[in-house]
């Protein structure tokens, strides 16, 4: 078996307004090839109007394992949330 | 289904007493309804089973290409021959997502196709049967697609995340192709009396290749068992082979043509269609290898695989070297 092409991560933005989503991944020689591969797989029927694709092997991710200590923090924290406070019904909508 | 006979660890659902901590806490995720995804914690059993899975359906995919793709250059009109192109560009496409998925367990694309090329991994039966006329293009499209829905509808619903979202996006693009295939069958099947007779004589061969699809029955099966537990199976093949048929029949007498099964009975009790079974010694030949195109299909793949090496080879290498030259500024 010869050498593999890289793997390449797909981001599509669906329309202009929206951030650009994970759709998944393809394998090229190179980014621009990405590119025009992620359009045949990614967008056959008008599902994106902008492309981005990052080597998979550049992405560094959180481990599962973190998933306690990398979080708690927010989930100690209940006063972030604007339902902590109560707010008497007079003082209307806040 | 594009996946048949897949193995699961064979040994059966443990008991709770026989997990270990981490299978227990696995368990309860999948039966809480929770997604696994790529790096989680997960048994080497759930990961090989997903892997030969998700790769024979993604393969069947692929090599589902080769029966359409015989009549792109004969397809009657212009437009029906575009509407084609665009059906087979899906497939390559739903292989795609399919072995993106795979690879998202630790394994290389290319390693799955050498090991469809070796003849390690299957590909789903159904493709292993001639496409002699256009009306076998209507029912590939009307019956295999109706057959591959039927299982991948529930299978969104499956338990590992990647998976689970490749089987959405097929699922959105599915339902044109069996339309296509309804469409195509409709015009035939209301035209002269040779197209009518063309559309008979495809549904004659390709109704019990499609209920094989399914599989053969799996109530009793292990792997099947363990499957479900993990919920990368939804239904038993038989729950879906009769679906697919209660679905499939009424719509064959709305195109006049006639299920070439003399048993088929509406049973008032069950509310079902009785139906015969196919021959299942017929199917597990055609695994084995020995059905009318096996040979065709393996060598248009294998074909495809090394005449494309150079390209491959060729676009990297020129990817390096402009890699290079770019550092080098």
């Amino acid at each position: 078996m010869s050498k593999e092409w890289p793997l390449w991560e797909i981001f599509i933005r669906s329309q202009n307004g929206m951030s650009h989503r994970h759709m998944g991944s393809l394998h090229a020689p190179d980014a621009e090839t990405a590119i025009r591969n992620a359009r045949d797989v990614y967008t056959r029927r008008a599902e994106g109007v902008s492309i981005w694709v990052a080597k998979a092997a550049d992405i560094t991710a959180s481990s599962p394992s973190d998933k306690g200590p990398l979080y708690e923090p927010s989930e100690s924290k209940v006063y972030r949330h604007p339902t902590f406070f109560d707010i008497p019904d007079e003082v209307g909508a806040m | 289904m594009y996946a048949q006979m897949v193995k699961s660890t064979g040994l059966g659902v443990k008991s709770r007493d026989e997990m270990s901590p981490e299978e227990a806490r696995f368990q309860d995720r999948i039966d809480a309804g929770d997604k696994i995804e790529p790096k989680d914690w997960m048994p080497e059993g759930y990961r090989a089973t997903l892997i030969r899975q998700i790769a024979q359906h993604a393969h069947s995919e692929v090599v589902g290409q080769l029966p359409e793709g015989n009549w792109i250059t004969r397809a009657p009109t212009l437009e029906r021959k575009a509407i084609l192109l665009a059906k087979v560009q899906d497939e390559a496409g739903h292989g795609l997502y399919l072995y993106c998925a795979a690879e998202t367990l630790g394994v290389s694309r290319d390693e799955l196709t050498e090991a469809l090329l070796s003849g390690e991994m299957k590909y789903s039966s159904i493709f292993n049967y001639p496409t002699l006329s256009w009306a076998d293009i209507g029912a590939v499209g009307w019956l295999v697609d109706g057959a591959a829905i039927m299982n991948q509808v529930p299978l969104q619903r499956t338990s590992y995340g990647p998976y689970s979202r490749a089987m959405i996006r097929i699922c959105k693009e599915e339902s044109f192709h069996q339309r296509q295939g309804f469409d195509i069958m409709m015009k035939m099947a209301n035209g002269t009396e040779a197209q009518r007779r063309m559309a008979q004589d495809a549904v004659n061969r390709f109704w019990y290749p499609s209920l094989m699809m399914f599989g053969p029955s799996d109530k009793d099966s292990v792997h099947s068992a363990q499957s479900m537990a993990w919920k990368i199976k939804i239904n038993t093949n038989d729950e879906l082979r009769q679906k697919f048929v209660d679905q499939t029949v009424p719509q064959a007498h709305y195109l006049g043509l006639t299920i070439p099964d003399e048993a088929l009975a509406f049973n008032e009790d069950t509310g079902h269609w009785d139906y015969s079974e196919p021959d299942w010694s017929e199917f597990y030949a055609v695994l084995k290898g020995n059905g009318p195109c096996n040979d065709e299909r393996m060598a248009a793949r294998k074909t495809a695989w090394d005449d494309g090496q150079w390209v491959r080879d060729g676009l990297l290498a020129h990817a390096e070297k402009r890699a290079h030259r770019t550092a080098a500024e």
